[in-house]
């Protein structure tokens, strides 16, 4: 049981192409923190260090207030678990589970007693003597993850451990480590680009892009308080609605959509407003008109995608292979999420309400959250 | 689930057509007859003037089928000369490379492979340019160092020079490198030192390469001539080969003892070709490739 701290790891693979840009970052003892963001954003960069599988360029990490600089990953006594597994597949399942124990001497009798445990723990009894080849994914997930867990170290790192599962899997293995967490309390470092993930399991959740920490925050505090434009737009799905605005007369304007705002340091904003709170309510709250293109129904509620007058802006957390609907040169493509009651049809025109206290003001310059408006922005 | 009827389908044709293709003729038959008879004449040769006598195997034209069959020629060998002796000494040297070069361009070809140190590209270049200098150039300046040794005229004459090549640590190299990382990482994290990696994970995981190395080196040892024959003088420390010229003179060669101590002598290579033929057409064809 150790905390682990980054000290301003930098790490750069060239002059000019830094992974990770000067992280600063306290895993307090026990925590379940995730470092999140796409691919490419320095999270799987930042795990390595740890595990001393790379180093760092400039920077330090500490585990256990102890500096790991020039520690071999033997002598870290951390345990990863890998997006591939990376099961020994010439050994048996057993064999697997107690390499790390037999590299360290145990005692045989207290490697059978610890394999014994995890294995009852996470159903593996059965698959002892079997090979990873005789095995499904979700049983070498297990195994994996009871290769960690045999080994009772300070500290977890995972990468991405439940992408290579099936959707119905990876919502059970999730439920599973939450409940492994909870009883081990075990310091945690878990690499995802699900944000579902991030925000289900983590207490604490660490937003990455371009190898800096975007936003360090409880899962509620960076989906209520994005820090930034990126954080707004990577986290959550439907992703938030972003549209140009400017402010004139302490209020902001974007297409029809028209509120008070009180006093913001910028002309240029960007208004983010989450699909959950648009709704075909009129309640005197600021109104839009929003035409239907795309119908999705989800049972209890429904996505509906579609434009308003305005423009667009990109967070830069899209991802490459997003396809943008059609969407007239004045109009800003909009999804909306209500309830189930009053399914709109393609083509037709609603007016939306906007909650105000839910929107959120970004500065269109540094991307940065407009803060300080009395009530906006939080709930 | 549409997807299984359609495989079970895919599978089904599969096994109707499998008895079909075994009997199937190939226009390449035609060509690759031929190359069997020819690749087959030499030894059947071999096998029948090894069982000739002195008298018929220089009648000419040759005859291909024996009057009688003499097996009192194996015996002779055996008799005539220290046959068994030098059937040991090229077992001991053979084993002793083979495991040489296993051991040796293992750890080599994992140090390039895997461990990043300053001029490892260099340094590899340059194993990998020895390939390209003929035996024969090299000839000499290994024989003053073995001489320099004091290894002239022992087996250990015939096994330091060769304990380690560099197309081995090549092979092997290429072939760790194509294992997935994460494994070694895996057990670097779970408490392995970069031995431990290499002796536990990396080593069992490298069957067809070694295989292949082993087989290679065991062909390239049994039947290696020249440089045994520069550097042993005594009889009793010839190898196989070596012994197989006493029974060629400058002014007759006994040739059915000759082809009968040559049957003899390439019994373990036929054992161990047919055994690890798999491996070593396979390991072929990976150093053709992967280079």
């Amino acid at each position: 049981m150790a905390d682990i701290t980054f000290d301003h790891v930098t790490k750069s693979f060239s002059e000019t192409v830094f992974a990770l840009d000067d992280l600063t970052l306290h895993v307090p003892d026990g925590q379940f923190l995730i470092l999140v963001g796409p691919s490419g954003c320095g999270k799987t960069t930042a795990l390595r260090i740890v595990a001393g599988l790379e180093r760092p360029t400039t920077g330090d990490v500490r585990i256990g207030e102890v500096s790991m600089h020039g520690v071999s990953p033997r002598d870290r006594d951390i345990a990863m678990v890998f997006q591939n597994y990376a099961l020994y597949p010439h050994m048996t399942v057993f064999k697997n589970l107690a390499f790390g124990l037999k590299e360290r001497r145990t005692p045989k009798d207290e490697i059978k007693r610890r394999v014994g445990e995890v294995s009852a723990m996470l159903g593996l009894d059965e698959l002892l003597k079997r090979r990873p080849a005789q095995l499904s994914g979700g049983q070498r997930q297990r195994v994996a993850m009871g290769r960690a867990l045999v080994r009772e170290p300070k500290a977890f790192l995972m990468d991405e451990p439940l992408s290579n599962l099936d959707a119905k899997l990876r919502v059970q293995m999730r439920a599973e480590l939450k409940r492994i967490h909870q009883q081990l309390g075990i310091t945690t470092i878990y690499v995802t680009h699900d944000q579902v993930e991030a925000m289900t399991l983590g207490e604490r959740v660490v937003v990455m892009s371009a190898g800096k920490a975007q936003q360090i925050g409880t899962p509620q505090d960076v989906y209520r308080k994005p820090a930034n434009l990126f954080v707004a737009g990577f986290i959550g799905s439907p992703a938030m609605n972003l549209l140009r605005g400017t402010v004139s007369g302490g209020r902001v304007v974007a297409g029809d959509l028209s509120f008070p705002c009180g006093e913001v340091g910028t002309q240029d904003v960007v208004v983010g407003i989450r699909p959950d709170c648009m709704s075909p309510l009129t309640d005197g709250r600021p109104t839009v008109e929003f035409q239907v293109d795309v119908v999705e129904p989800l049972g209890e509620q429904v996505v509906v995608h579609g434009s308003v007058a305005g423009s667009n802006v990109q967070s830069g957390a899209e991802e490459v292979e997003e396809i943008p609907l059609a969407i007239e040169g004045s109009r800003a493509a909009v999804t909306a999420v209500f309830e189930a009651t009053r399914e709109p049809a393609p083509g037709d025109r609603l007016s939306l309400g906007v909650t105000p206290e839910r929107i959120h003001l970004f500065d269109a310059h540094t991307g940065d959250v407009i803060e300080g408006r009395d009530g906006w922005g939080a709930r | 689930m549409t997807g299984q009827p359609i495989a079970a389908t895919a599978h089904k044709v599969k096994r109707a057509e499998k008895p079909e293709r075994r009997f199937l003729f190939s226009p390449w038959h035609l060509v690759l007859i031929p190359i069997v008879v020819v690749m087959l004449v030499p030894l059947v040769w071999m096998l029948v003037t090894s069982l000739q006598t002195l008298g018929e195997t220089r009648v000419y034209p040759p005859t291909l089928v024996p009057h009688s069959l003499q097996w009192r020629n194996y015996s002779d060998v055996l008799r005539l000369a220290p046959f068994g002796q030098w059937f040991l000494n090229t077992t001991i040297v053979t084993v002793a490379v083979v495991i040489g070069n296993l051991l040796l361009c293992s750890l080599a070809g994992y140090a390039f492979a895997r461990i990043k140190f300053f001029g490892r590209e260099v340094v590899f270049l340059l194993v990998l340019a020895t390939l390209m200098i003929p035996f024969q150039v090299v000839m000499i300046p290994t024989f003053l160092i073995v001489r320099r040794l004091g290894l002239i005229d022992t087996l250990g004459a015939l096994i330091v020079p060769n304990l380690a090549q560099a197309f081995g640590i090549f092979l092997l190299r290429q072939f760790f490198r194509t294992l997935p990382i994460e494994l070694e990482e895996a057990a670097r994290i779970d408490g392995a030192s970069r031995l431990g990696v290499l002796f536990k994970i990396v080593l069992p995981l490298s069957g067809p390469a070694l295989a292949t190395l082993a087989v290679i080196t065991f062909l390239w040892t049994w039947n290696d001539f020249l440089w045994p024959l520069i550097t042993i003088y005594s009889p009793s420390h010839y190898t196989l080969q070596l012994g197989l010229t006493t029974f060629q003179g400058a002014h007759q060669t006994v040739m059915n003892l000759l082809m009968a101590a040559n049957v003899m002598s390439i019994v373990p290579v036929l054992l161990l070709f047919f055994i690890a033929q798999r491996y070593f057409i396979r390991g072929i064809a990976t150093t053709g490739l992967k280079g």
